[in-house]
């Protein structure tokens, strides 16, 4: 009910946008202000209205979450424009489903544009200037129309330029438009005037401090309002200096955000990142914000004409931009910092005789460093993706400059390049966070990659790898499927006498078993390569000519005696029969053991499960050892040594997270059903629904343990038919994946790698707490069998919690099979969208499906290898050839 | 009597079904339309179901009598087109305060007779208030996306005749229905509000918009919740959807209402969908087994029916409803 009762600020375009205290900063678009862009103003007059509409399309491409409207100016008819610009603006969805914000001094301007607007607007501004009596007209008006308004800081004595009269007409305007007309105070934004300091005049020293202060007061004792501002005043007095401008602003911004302001009017491109504003300067930008000296001015002044004068002489800005333009590309890629990138591309393309030399020169050099800082761990993974993001800026940019010389010059063959590498994830697995990650480590490292994507078929990669004349191929995949994909691969390419190195990498792959099923499928080099890191070294010994040779004969050597060895220690396991594992299955005492039935039996739809309820849940250490960072969250964020990297890649996980968020980039959605059940035939399980019955097979643990411990199988928990008593049993499907590959595609466009790997990490964990949020609801409500539970984040990642949520393809039940009788059961791919590929994969990537035992006594536990025996009786059970059941159980095989 | 927020209460209310597809069993020919008095009117006439308040005021008594015994406990005003927008066609504009205004009176006789049979189950009246046949925020010329065929101003002195009118006639509450235009609806608003302060009165306002598409949006391109904000400046009785699409389609959209409004929630869907000769087969069961759910998930405060519907389907509705508690209201003050 909070979200009913709560008052927030509520606008709405064609979507909604709510406020809440959550909320980050609301960027108000401001370029399709006729006072603000002389672009936007010279459209407007030449009615060129087509092109007046790109500029709003852009800003909310670019994140405006309101767009402000602004035509008052003395060459047009303010309010025919303000119209005709609207009536064009509704008819474009996609800028349109943002609120607008009408902007006019003039009340009839926004009357009419208030009466063309289906959503809420926000009206910008009314103020007490003119007396109560038309201010008070004018806000029942503004409310007969369904807007909110924003409120100047003005009064009839003027405008307020002192923390105390910021204070006064703030809550006389408050007292009036909530008491006297009944304006929701939840709809009121008050705009407390940013004004200009470091003008050199005494009595505006507190200008930006008295904004931020009164800022503060408003938000604590005027409940519900919101604060808002024009931020590029405050940097008024050093107009033609950019550098410090948006230092300024930035700096602002931070402490006014920090004080309540929830809203502005920013120019996305006039804002420095607070952490990237060098450390000199953000001293005498922070000693004049906040009024921390008296000299502080003058302190500003001295040190911004050493950046004008510097500005002048170089056409660059801050300091380290004059330096030799090598020093600049470097600096560039080391620090991730795309902005420049294009320019500096340019002028080192002017110094060059032949474009491709910048790549092999500048570039290099650069990207060269980049790989000696992160082989000697002064680098980690995220920041070599954010420096790729800015190679392949450069060398897009270079790209039509070099086929140009090409087109001139077609006898001279490009020899760039350390070498051709394929990459692929293999047919029916769809997971490529780890490749990609490793295709932009190589890249980084002047490799030239052939990314075939996900569910690559056999024949593609194997004609892929002629045609491009490739120099390794790399294969990757995360379900255990994906195994017997990889040693077909390695079977093919044998057949067809490949001769290139075959690289192994992701999360179920092992040298263990590269070393046993894959490396003696093919007599060339097979390596299992998992971090990244190492991947550049292996690829390097690989191709290097002096040693290639001598590198890939100890490769096959050191696999062969892994080989060995491994064969003879799995040997001396023993296994129980299947019957005997039985005989020692895990015993509940059914006629006193707790078995509650669910509160809501049968199969329920989540469509659109809203993502904020997700973040609370998420569990973040696998999100950094995503990105190669080991340690548990939160302490890997004050690790010595990647603590700092941590950080700032759980600050661009936030910032992402928080816009995933507002903005609905992602889809929640999910399938879950509670049904009678019984164990049958000691380990299936036997669920009744709509009078059918679907069976579910479990695997049992045959290794042979020390007497007393139990041969685990899922079916243990649930009560036998043969007890007579009714037991229940769940399972779900969750995805938080739609959306990903859209977004994804759309980073990649942009060449960046750095987000479009984010995203995914992201969704993969999004996925991950839905599931947990979703085990809660059984648990609590659904199911309703622990109706007290109240357990943190921390406990529930500890799996504190009673009853299991095994997921199919994890260690209870690595048998990917079963999740064809949930998609059978549930209608998954029916209901919400989730496909199973011929691997068994989820598609979408960012999914999570299993099963829901209630048990008390339930837990998790690992299978291990099973015997041939069990296979047999598994394929007669589940009514397959033997030969299928023996394809899709290989992983966990202890024979052969 | 009692006061139909307090009503709400205490149970689900139940609206009428569809007038048009009641007059449709009358099979009325030109001549029935104009009546003795319309006989020499210079334009056709047949269709234009809200003149029939004055031709033939029996035949609509009667239907208003027949969702009573249903079970009914609002019903809605033949006035549906009853603007001077919509009237252009026929050339009846200058008739638009008469027609409304006998609307009115027709169907609070008969709720006040049904009233006075049972005190304890009061009889409402809602005058209909239609979206008219024009659209504020878009241009019915794809060429021209910036042009409108009808403004604001247009639309808030129509509305403001029609509203006056309904109220002059004994009209208990107002709905402002069939939304397909959000902005049609705040004009509508716009001139309620006005009414309301010149008369120093406080009618019950209910709003009811229309998703016309799987993809969740009304006409003019707002979702559910979009929809809900642009109207919420006004202290409505009760929000909801009507017509389009059929009962079980709008499941997700009155679960977003009820999850984000404190206002009661209210649903009129269509009898399914047409079918290919525009008719509506969904049964009175079939309907009521699709309204269950929106009982059983505690979704609504008020239901009824839209195209299609009879009044052996409010009554399948009003006897499901009544062994229901209505969704939760916050307060409502």
């Amino acid at each position: 009910m909070s979200e009913i009762t709560s008052k927030y600020l509520k606008l709405s375009g064609l979507e909604p946008l709510v406020v809440t205290p959550e909320s980050n900063f609301i960027n108000v678009g401001e370029r399709t202000n006729v006072a603000g862009s002389k672009k936007f103003l010279r459209l407007i007059k030449e009615e060129n209205f087509e092109e007046a509409l790109e500029i709003a399309r852009h800003q909310v491409e670019g994140g405006a979450q309101i767009i402000d409207i602004n035509m008052d100016d003395g060459l047009i008819d303010g309010k025919e424009a303000m119209v005709k610009f609207l009536n064009l603006v509704i008819a474009e969805p996609d800028i349109a489903r943002v609120p607008i914000m009408i902007d006019s001094s003039k009340w009839e301007i926004i009357e009419a544009g208030l009466q063309v607007v289906q959503g809420k607007c926000v009206v910008n501004s009314i103020s007490l200037k003119e007396g109560e009596e038309q201010f008070v007209q004018q806000a029942k008006l503004i409310k007969r129309y369904g807007a909110a308004v924003i409120v100047m800081a003005f009064d009839e004595e003027g405008q307020a330029d002192t923390y105390e009269r910021r204070l006064e007409i703030a809550e006389r305007s408050y007292n009036v438009l909530v008491d006297k007309v009944g304006f929701p105070a939840e709809d009121i934004i008050f705009d407390l005037n940013v004004f200009p300091v470091a003008t050199g005049m005494d009595e505006h020293k507190r200008n930006a401090l008295d904004f931020i202060e009164a800022t503060q007061w408003v938000r604590k004792n005027l409940p519900h309002c919101s604060v808002s501002g024009g931020v590029s005043n405050v940097s008024f007095s050093f107009r033609g200096n950019n550098p410090v401008r948006e230092a300024m602003h930035s700096v602002f911004l931070y402490h006014a955000i920090q004080a309540g302001m929830n809203m502005g009017i920013v120019n996305p491109t006039m804002l420095e990142i607070y952490d990237d504003i060098p450390k000199d300067l953000l001293k005498y930008v922070e000693d004049v914000i906040l009024n921390r000296r008296d000299d502080a001015t003058e302190r500003l002044l001295d040190f911004a004409e050493s950046v004008v004068g510097k500005a002048k002489e170089n056409k660059v800005d801050l300091s380290w931009r004059e330096e030799p333009i090598q020093n600049r590309i470097t600096r560039a890629l080391v620090k991730g910092i795309d902005k420049y990138i294009t320019e500096d591309v340019e002028e080192a393309r002017l110094s060059v005789d032949k474009p491709i030399e910048v790549i092999e020169g500048h570039l290099m050099t650069g990207m060269n460093i980049v790989g000696d800082l992160f082989g000697s761990g002064k680098m980690f993974l995220p920041q070599v993706v954010k420096s790729a993001r800015v190679m392949k800026k450069a060398v897009a940019y270079l790209l039509p400059f070099i086929e140009e010389e090409k087109l001139k010059n077609p006898q001279a063959n490009d020899a760039r390049g350390a070498g051709k590498i394929l990459m692929a994830t293999v047919k029916g697995d769809v997971h490529d966070i780890g490749k990609n990650i490793v295709s932009v480590v190589l890249a980084c490292n002047n490799y030239e990659i052939v990314d075939l994507g996900v569910m690559v078929p056999p024949e593609k990669i194997i004609n892929k790898a002629k045609e491009e004349k490739v120099d390794i191929i790399g294969l990757s995949g995360l379900i255990t499927p994906s195994l017997d994909e990889m040693v077909f691969l390695a079977k093919e390419m044998e057949r067809q006498n490949f001769r290139v190195p075959l690289l192994i990498g992701g999360a179920t792959t092992s040298k263990a078993h590269t070393a046993v099923k894959i490396d003696p499928q093919y007599q060339n080099a097979v390596v299992h390569v998992n971090d990244a890191s190492r991947a550049v070294t292996v690829v390097g010994d690989l191709l290097k000519k002096e040693s290639s040779d001598r590198y890939k004969k100890s490769i096959k050597l050191d696999y062969e005696t892994f080989r060995d060895k491994f064969l003879k220690r799995s040997r001396q396991k023993e296994y129980r029969s299947i019957e005997a594992a039985r005989d020692n299955k895990f015993q509940i005492s059914w006629k006193t053991s707790e078995i509650k039935k669910p509160k809501s039996l049968g199969i329920q739809v989540i469509e659109d499960l809203e993502l904020q309820k997700l973040e609370e849940f998420i569990d973040w250490t696998p999100f950094f050892r995503s990105w190669e960072l080991h340690g548990k969250y939160p302490q890997i964020l004050n690790d010595t040594i990647v603590g700092s990297q941590a950080t700032e890649l759980f600050e661009d996980a936030r910032t992402m997270l928080k816009k995933v968020i507002g903005k609905k980039k992602l889809r929640a959605k999910a399938v879950f059903g509670l049904f009678p059940a019984n164990a049958i035939n000691e380990d299936d399980i036997e669920v009744q629904f709509k009078k059918e019955t679907h069976i579910f097979r479990t695997l049992r643990q045959q290794l042979k343990k020390r007497d007393g411990v139990p041969n685990f199988a899922l079916a243990d928990f649930i009560a036998p038919k043969t007890t007579g008593i009714q037991d229940y049993f769940g399972c779900f499907c969750v995805s938080t994946g739609f959306g990903t590959a859209e977004l994804a595609s759309e980073y990649e466009k942009n060449h960046d790698d750095y987000n479009s790997i984010m995203i995914k990490a992201l969704a993969d964990r999004l996925a991950e707490a839905f599931a947990e949020y979703l085990h809660k609801q059984i648990r609590t409500a659904h199911w309703g069998y622990d109706s007290s539970e109240n357990l943190s984040n921390e406990e529930l990642i500890k799996e504190s919690y009673k009853g299991i949520r095994p997921a199919p393809g994890y260690p209870a039940c690595p048998d990917h099979l079963e999740k064809v009788t949930i998609w059978e059961l549930l209608g998954v791919k029916e209901k919400i969208g989730v496909e199973l590929t011929e691997g068994l994969a989820m598609w979408p990537a960012a999914s999570v499906s299993g099963y829901y035992y209630a048990n008390p006594e339930a837990r998790y536990f690992g299978l291990g290898k099973i015997k041939e025996d069990q296979v047999q009786d598994y394929a007669k059970r589940k009514g397959i050839p033997l030969e299928e059941a023996k394809k899709w159980l290989a992983p966990i095989l202890a024979d052969s | 009597m009692k006061d139909i927020n307090q009503i709400l209460q205490d149970r689900v209310l139940i609206l009428d079904g569809a007038m048009g597809t009641m007059l449709q069993r009358y099979k009325f020919t030109e001549e029935d339309f104009r009546g003795e008095r319309f006989k020499e009117w210079s334009h056709p006439l047949q269709g234009n179901n809200d003149l029939l308040s004055l031709t033939q005021p029996e035949a609509i008594a009667i239907i208003h009598s027949k969702f009573f015994e249903a079970g009914a406990d609002i019903i809605e005003t033949n006035t549906f087109s009853s603007t001077t927008i919509a009237m252009a066609d026929y050339h009846m504009e200058d008739l638009v305060y008469e027609l409304n205004y006998e609307s009115a009176k027709i169907a609070k006789k008969v709720a006040d007779e049904f009233t006075a049979r049972n005190p304890e189950k009061p009889r409402f009246v809602a005058g209909s208030i239609g979206p008219t046949n024009k659209t504020a925020s878009m241009s019915p010329d794809v060429n021209d996306p910036g042009f409108r065929a009808v403004s604001f101003d247009e639309l808030r002195i129509a509305y403001k005749l029609q509203v006056e009118a309904l109220l002059d006639g004994g009209s208990d509450l107002l709905l402002v229905e069939t939304i397909f235009d959000t902005l049609n609806a705040k004009a509508a608003l716009f001139a309620i509000e006005e009414v309301k302060e010149e008369r120093n009165l406080d009618v019950p306002i209910m709003v009811s918009g229309t998703i016309t598409d799987a993809s969740g949006r009304t006409l003019s391109g707002q979702t559910a919740e979009a929809f809900l904000i642009s109207i919420s400046h006004i202290p409505v009785l009760s929000v909801g959807f009507n017509c389009a699409l059929g009962a079980n389609q709008l499941v997700p959209h009155l679960e977003v209402l009820s999850a984000k409004t404190e206002r009661a929630v209210s649903a009129h869907p269509n009898a399914g969908l047409p079918n290919a000769f525009g008719e509506y087969d969904e049964t009175p069961e079939q309907m009521a087994s699709q309204i269950k759910e929106y009982l059983d998930k505690g979704l609504v405060n008020i239901v009824g029916g839209c195209c299609g519907t009879t009044p052996e389907h409010i009554k399948a509705m009003s006897d499901l409803a009544k062994d229901y508690k209505p969704r939760n209201l916050v307060s409502l003050a």
